[in-house]
């Protein structure tokens, strides 16, 4: 057995009971609009050519065709209740991606999905805790108060988040937990979403940004990811944490969380393989347990996944 | 008994827990000091002399570089400690470091610290313990960003 069917919750089409056309044939979609995040990132703005607009979770991703290169899964960008074309933020790393990050307005892209577990905000169902589930304590107005949600993101993991950080938003506003966005890039160029990060922090969120490496001009945080924790001053006692980025700044700021206080089962955090076929057919996805297509990529970070991510490969 | 200073120096993370005499000793080498935006702690090269416990603001390390000006190589804020060079021969700063908002600092200074640590070994053993839990974040963290996370190779 390749995967804990416990554990495929909150997946959209990825399941092998309910692989629907959509889930092995890529839908045209039409590049209505792309945005130069960084030197090499760029968001690409997608509306279908003739089906409804997708619906789908924060957390999920799509394997998008490049016509002719081949397919890449990438992380829904947009928030999902956006009334706007369907968002993917696309880092050019190899020839499918370079040639998504080419395409220009007009041209087609194949998108099929969405894949994979979400982040389980806004009553979605999802492993571990849920977010913002009322805590004791003294600052509601019934004595009561919501648990804080602290997402961080590294790099091009802001991504993923993004359509959360939005959700989340839209509860604090309905009364739910305070919302604190930790964002790390390697230098102030290759800081994604800088729109949103004004829009959040206006909207309530407490944002922070470090970059590894200052460069002239820059007059925010320089350090790692991690080291703005100690200067966040989220209540650790009900937390949720979600995190994505690269594996090993995950890794770190996991246990930087667990030492703030955090409980570990209240830490989520995204993961990626080589995902191919999206429905936990090919194998080519799996990590451990998990064929993440389907499990992932949104895990609790305690228990196997803490395991796995300092697992050495053999 | 505690003064204020002493309380202060009670409640800073670099140390906390350490025994009520102990504190009372640091104190005595500390005084509060508050620094305007823009203000430099440490300048690179001048005498290593002061140990700067950062209560509120945020300092950021730098390197001068020929063209480029300075370079921020770390920010640290609140409870985070500044200033290492004064322990070890030749006692000389390293780098600059410069506030970059309104800081609030207990300042120790290293030559009195030093000669307490030398007469109370004690003393000298559970700062060295503090010391070297800083020191080590420190270099993990370097280690860490050594390997650039979010390069080519880091993507997701």
């Amino acid at each position: 057995m390749l995967a804990d069917p416990s554990l495929a919750t909150s997946s959209g089409l990825g399941t092998q009971d309910d692989d629907g056309p959509r889930a092995l044939t890529p839908v045209p979609y039409r590049v209505v609009e792309r945005r130069h995040e960084t030197d090499d990132v760029t968001t690409l703005c997608l509306a279908p050519v003739a089906d409804a607009p997708m619906t789908f979770r924060p957390g999920q991703f799509n394997m998008l065709t490049a016509f002719g290169v081949g397919e890449a899964a990438i992380s829904v960008s947009s928030p999902p209740r956006s009334p706007g074309p369907l968002e993917h933020t696309v880092r050019d790393v190899g020839a499918v991606t370079h040639s998504l990050c080419a395409s220009p307005i007009g041209d087609l892209i194949g998108v099929r999905g969405p894949f994979g577990t979400d982040w389980g905000i806004g009553g979605a169902v999802a492993p571990g805790p849920s977010i913002g589930e009322v805590m004791p304590g003294a600052d509601g107005a019934d004595g009561a108060r919501r648990g804080d949600v602290v997402v961080v993101a590294g790099g091009i993991g802001l991504a993923p988040l993004r359509g959360a950080v939005h959700e989340l938003l839209a509860l604090h506003q309905e009364g739910g937990g305070r919302v604190f966005v930790i964002v790390g890039a390697r230098d102030p160029s290759q800081i994604v979403f800088r729109d949103d990060l004004d829009l959040w922090a206006r909207a309530g969120a407490e944002v922070a940004v470090t970059v590894d490496v200052s460069a002239q001009g820059w007059t925010g945080h320089v350090g790692l990811v991690t080291s703005l924790l100690d200067g966040t001053r989220f209540d650790p006692v009900g937390a949720t944490a979600l995190v994505c980025g690269p594996e090993i700044m995950m890794r770190f700021t996991a246990r930087a969380l667990i030492d703030r206080g955090v409980d570990p089962a209240r830490i989520r955090v995204s993961l990626e393989r080589n995902m191919q076929c999206g429905v936990a057919w090919c194998g080519h996805c799996q990590l451990g347990p998990f064929l993440l297509c389907r499990d992932g990529p949104v895990l609790p970070y305690a228990g196997v996944v803490e395991n796995l991510l300092t697992e050495r490969e053999r | 008994m505690t003064t204020p200073l002493a309380e202060l120096v009670a409640a800073h993370p670099l140390l906390a827990g350490l025994p009520g005499d102990a504190v009372v000793s640091v104190a005595g080498c500390a005084q509060n000091v508050a620094l305007e935006p823009g203000a430099l702690l440490l300048a690179e090269g001048d005498p290593a002399d002061t140990l700067y416990l950062v209560r509120r603001g945020h300092v950021a390390i730098e390197v001068h570089a020929p063209g480029r000006g300075p370079i921020v190589i770390e920010t640290v804020g609140p409870g985070a400690a500044v200033g290492w060079s004064w322990l070890v021969p030749p006692y000389r700063w390293h780098f600059d470091a410069r506030a970059t908002d309104a800081v609030g600092a207990i300042a120790v200074d290293g030559a009195c610290l030093r000669e307490k640590a030398e007469i109370d070994p004690a003393l000298g053993y559970a700062l060295m313990k503090r010391v070297a839990t800083v020191l080590l974040d420190r270099l993990q963290m370097t280690r860490l960003r050594l390997l650039d996370l979010y390069g080519a190779d880091g993507a997701r």
